[in-house]
């Protein structure tokens, strides 16, 4: 088993207010980790630190064993809630082209490889034939989809998507969360899926982890209820279908 | 028309402002894109101050014009990411700084209310051959750097959050565009002076986005329009014997009315 990240002792401090505290985390090969938690917790924090866009004022980050900032060309990253302009003149295809920015460098032009990667993307995402459609036609649920494209378009090995279903439909979530699961399984990309609906992941995720400024992780797909009202600072009411105690196993 | 251009100075303005339409048709499209409208219109009264102190100084003012509207812009973006004022404060006292100063130091000079004038409202009239010649190098400069990060600057103009994630140097492309901005507002200074200046860059590729798809046919668009503005606007106001800025901002404010209600 390839060790993906390995997070120790991780500290960050912004203006003076500690927004992680002591952060341990691990994943491997295939993981699909989803990480829960209120607003404010340290959540979209934890995945920038990943990405290297903010520094730890203590502890040791790696990625693929590397500083988070050379890992990077192995990272997808789909940002919380994509804000643009819905007029914006931009196809499906130059948003998915955007991805191999890191690969084609700066000053250089897009090579054939790169728009052949694209559509090859689309297509994984179930967009193929959109690729010339104005971004700001396309629905919520694909306009995610082609987000996911760019995020998958430079191969990566390790997806980190911050709330990616926000503002999208049930429905589409739910084909949203099954397109996640091939990729996971079928590529054996690791994930690691920001979101505020326990109950919305638990089916697909193999571990779960709740975040407020600590990490609450036990390596596994539970957390128990003592975990949780930790995190949130207060009794949180579960709607499971299991024993009261472990709150998502009966999700398999 | 042909009358129109029996006179050199018709001809040259004639010449800077189709060469001005080509620089803002682009220019003016990011400045849509990135919604730094306001930034812009900043950077162009800001540019103002160094006006004034070339003019005090009897150097050529639109060099210390260009100097200053390039502070501006490095200014206005370096204070609103280091500290905590916001973008559209720091622009409200730039803009409101480098005006004062420019009307201070205007006013110590002798000539002081005909070139004032000139400075706000523009006179395309007054440019000369070697102003086209200073638009059309600064014109292609423009155009080599957008073509070389064409790619770079759709990113930072669609998602730059997303740009910075991947590496993208959004924060150094950012000035960049602020300076290009700069550069292309001095020049837009002797057409249709400070006060104006932020029409020419917004109304051609509003227009064009109305009716275009795709960013190089908007951008061609956004040129034509613009070229055709500052021709009417010139020959309407040489016909009509009113001032040139004006008639050629009317026309484009004219046209965009025109287009808004065609197009819905």
């Amino acid at each position: 088993m390839t060790e993906i990240v390995s997070i120790k002792g991780l500290w960050v401090k912004r203006d003076g207010h500690t927004v992680l505290e002591d952060v341990f985390l691990e994943l491997n090969e295939g993981d699909f980790l989803g990480l829960i938690g209120p607003n404010g917790g340290g959540k979209s924090t934890l995945l920038k630190v990943m990405l290297g866009l903010i520094k730890p004022d203590q502890g040791a980050v790696r990625i693929f064993g590397l500083e988070p900032v050379q890992a990077r060309k192995f990272v997808g990253y789909m940002p919380q809630k994509t804000l643009f302009d819905p007029s914006f003149p931009v196809t499906a295809l130059e948003v998915v082209l955007m991805g191999r920015y890191s690969r084609a460098g700066l000053f250089q032009r897009y090579r054939p490889e790169d728009r052949k990667a694209a559509s090859k993307a689309l297509e994984a995402v179930g967009m193929g034939s959109y690729a010339s459609r104005e971004i700001g036609a396309l629905s919520g649920g694909e306009q995610q989809r082609v987000f996911v494209a760019r995020s998958l378009v430079s191969d990566p090995k390790l997806l980190l998507l911050d709330e990616p279903t926000a503002g999208i439909d049930s429905a589409q979530q739910t084909e949203f969360y099954d397109l996640l699961c091939r990729l996971n399984r079928k590529m054996g990309i690791a994930v690691v899926l920001v979101s505020h609906d326990i109950t919305a992941i638990s089916k697909y995720v193999n571990r779960i982890a709740c975040l407020n400024q600590r990490l609450y992780y036990h390596g596994s797909k539970e957390l128990t209820n003592e975990d949780i009202e930790k995190a949130y600072g207060c009794p949180v009411e579960m709607i499971a279908h299991g024993t009261p105690h472990r709150v998502l196993r009966e999700h398999d | 028309m042909i009358d129109f251009l029996q006179y050199d100075f018709m001809r040259s303005a004639l010449a800077a402002g189709v060469a001005a339409s080509v620089l803002c048709g682009i220019i003016g499209i990011y400045v849509i894109l990135n919604k730094i409208v306001f930034i812009s219109d900043g950077i162009a009264h800001a540019a103002f101050g160094g006006i004034g102190l070339g003019y005090f100084l009897g150097f050529d003012p639109l060099a210390f014009g260009i100097l200053s509207a390039v502070v501006t812009a490095i200014g206005i973006g370096t204070v609103s990411s280091r500290s905590k004022v916001s973008e559209d404060t720091a622009i409200g006292v730039f803009l409101a700084t480098g005006m004062a100063i420019g009307v201070m130091l205007m006013s110590m000079s002798r000539g002081y209310s005909k070139d004032l004038f000139g400075f706000l409202f523009g006179n395309i009239l007054a440019v000369t051959w070697s102003d086209v010649a200073v638009i059309l190098v600064l014109t292609l400069a423009v155009l080599v750097l957008f073509a070389m990060l064409y790619k770079e600057f759709l990113i930072l103009s669609f998602d730059p959050v997303y740009g910075e994630a991947v590496g993208l140097p959004v924060r150094r492309l950012r000035l960049l565009l602020l300076c290009m901005v700069a550069f292309s507002v001095v020049v837009l200074i002797k057409i249709v002076g400070i006060i104006m200046v932020i029409a020419l860059l917004t109304i051609p590729g509003t227009i064009s986005r109305q009716h275009f798809k795709g960013l190089p046919a908007i951008m061609a668009g956004s040129i034509l329009c613009g070229a055709v503005f500052v021709t009417a606007g010139l020959f309407i106001s040489y016909q009509l014997d009113v001032p040139s800025g004006a008639t050629i901002i009317l026309t484009a404010a004219l046209a965009f009315f025109i287009s808004a209600l065609t197009s819905r």
